[in-house]
């Protein structure tokens, strides 16, 4: 498949340049390949270099949003006459706790959506409300997007809540106290922590392969 | 000088002259703390003025350091538009639901009078407190949300980003709107007897929108403003990334920049030489939990990097001190700040980190 690597870089220059019209181009031009080489070839991959361009600093916040909705928008087309792209996948969901910034959830939510995934969105929520939800719901995968400190040591409290259920849940933690202090998501007593889309898109498929015990 | 003596004010003037005063000024950015030396909740502190004021001179008085510091929190300037602000017991108030519902919302915007904000108009109480007070001893700092970033409380961050994006014109409806209020703002305190202001502009970063965005947008809108505010200004990033603009930021006619500790600070020097005085860039987060010994090496390593020369006053990175710092960290700051800053830094030129 050579050809995807091309048309990855495409993408990432058209997500980069917010220029829709361009990534809807290029996603034509791949009418005949299977939706699931599309989606891991060329999407996932511009997106990823997106978020690691965000991380390193060669791209910006503005442009992780915009890429992840025009993704997401593009990945609904795809699949509308497809069953969903990965099988199985974990019961995923996503929470702002106790702050409320809520664009890196809907980053996360949407990279996610954009890379195929099925996500469960909580919102803006309280601690406790947060765990009997994941109770509910069956939850395997709890992404806690923070930015305020106080926040951030909130998930100590709801790990302590998460601990007593039967079925423990992995917790990866996102936002802005992990990026300045990066020993933080460990005394939160979380299970890992992404720094944004591009350390996020890597671990859920480590866990997915059951790969982070 | 008095009698060879520099008072905070002499200080910050001679390090944003970028020559070099009797030591390098250092900036507490406190605010929710004083409440914990009021002893009350964050909510009931901010509702008293004169209390306010009275916690920036205990704190001034312990920690030894060259500023007071006239900002509450940051919602209280979405209330004049309809917003209201959530209080926590041990963090910063939150801006509560966002009063611009939809972009049309913003066609029928006008321009609020900062001083129909009960809240704002206490702002405005504790800063003529202060200078009441302390004259021109110590630099008074009061703040400004910047109108490119407000928009973000004002809005939701999605809904801007979308707005910015996608729909220009009313983009600049809305920064017009609140260029007027920005400036209005600024100037009321100034006349309340803050000695600058801080615009805050954490949008305008390289961490949140790209350089070619920002010269299409947030420095338009700087410039715009800056030029109508009647006093000197610095630019603070609220730790977001800043080098890439760094010449940009100059073109402003601000004074200082607040930069992050994500980036290298002998660079950021090298890039401001002679154009900005820094501000920073003590990591605000990891200082909730260092030990005396690590403050110590922190503020250490700063002044190395850029102190020599003048130009550069410490600071948490953020612009505000997290409650969850300990007086004792805050206390090994200073103790820092005044045994590695004297001038000349000699020791500075063999520092290796």
């Amino acid at each position: 498949m050579p050809h995807y690597k091309l048309q990855a870089s495409e993408m990432e220059q058209a997500l980069l340049a917010v220029d829709r019209v361009k990534a809807e181009k290029i996603l034509n031009t791949l009418s005949d390949e299977p939706v699931l080489d599309i989606v891991e070839h060329v999407i996932v991959p511009a997106m990823e270099s997106v978020g690691a361009g965000w991380e390193d600093g060669r791209a910006a916040l503005s442009q992780v949003y915009m890429s992840a909705r025009i993704c997401e928008r593009l990945v609904d087309r795809l699949t509308l006459f497809h069953e969903p792209l990965r099988q199985p996948q974990p019961k995923m969901a996503i929470a702002v706790l106790e702050d409320y910034h809520l664009l890196g959830k809907s980053i996360i939510h949407s990279v996610l959506r954009g890379a195929g995934y099925e996500v469960v969105d909580f919102g803006r929520i309280d601690a406790d409300a947060l765990a009997q939800k994941v109770k509910e719901e069956g939850i395997e995968v709890l992404l806690v997007s923070t930015l305020m400190l106080r926040a951030a040591q909130r998930v100590s409290y709801l790990q302590d809540l998460l601990g007593s259920q039967t079925s423990k849940v992995k917790v990866i933690v996102g936002g802005a106290p992990f990026r300045f202090d990066r020993e933080l998501w460990k005394a939160v007593g979380a299970d890992a922590c992404a720094a944004g889309a591009a350390e996020l898109l890597p671990l859920i498929k480590r866990i997915t392969g059951g790969q982070l015990s | 000088m008095n009698g060879g003596e520099f008072t905070s004010l002499q200080r910050v003037l001679t390090t944003l002259d970028h020559r070099e005063p009797d030591r390098v000024p250092f900036f507490l950015l406190l605010t929710i703390t004083g409440a914990k030396f009021a002893e009350c909740s964050i909510e009931t502190y901010f509702s008293d003025a004169s209390q306010v004021a009275e916690m920036q001179l205990r704190m001034h008085e312990r920690y030894r350091h060259d500023c007071l510091y006239g900002f509450y929190y940051a919602s209280a300037e979405v209330e004049p538009f309809g917003g209201s602000t959530h209080f926590f017991s041990d963090g910063p108030p939150n801006a509560g639901p966002p009063p611009i519902h939809s972009p049309q919302h913003i066609d029928a915007l006008t321009t609020p009078d900062p001083e129909s904000s009960p809240v704002l108009r206490r702002v405005l109480d504790t800063q003529r407190l202060l200078k009441s007070e302390v004259g021109d001893r110590i630099p008074i700092i009061g703040v400004v949300m910047s109108p490119f970033s407000i928009p973000v409380m004002q809005m939701g961050f999605e809904r801007y980003l979308n707005l910015m994006f996608e729909e220009p014109e009313r983009f600049w409806k809305l920064m017009a709107v609140n260029e007027a209020f920005c400036v209005n703002w600024a100037n009321a305190q100034l006349q309340a007897g803050a000695t600058a202001i801080c615009y805050f502009d954490p949008v305008s970063s390289t961490t949140v929108i790209s350089r070619d965005h920002y010269l299409k947008t947030g420095l338009k809108v700087a410039k715009q403003t800056l030029s109508r505010i009647n006093g000197p200004t610095a630019t603070h990033l609220a730790s977001g990334n800043c080098l890439p603009i760094l010449e940009d930021i100059a073109t402003t006619g601000t004074a200082i920049v607040g930069v992050s500790v994500l980036e290298d600070l002998r660079e950021l020097k090298q890039s401001a030489k002679g154009k900005l005085s820094l501000l920073g860039n003590l990591n605000g987060i990891e200082m909730a939990r260092w030990t005396a010994a690590q403050a110590e090496a922190a503020v250490k390593k700063a002044i190395a990097e850029a102190g020599p020369g003048g130009g550069f006053i410490v600071a948490d990175n953020h612009g505000e001190i997290p409650w969850q710092v300990s007086d004792e960290v805050l206390i090994a700051i200073s103790e820092a700040v005044h045994r590695w800053g004297e001038y000349p830094l000699a020791w500075a030129e063999r520092y290796e980190d």
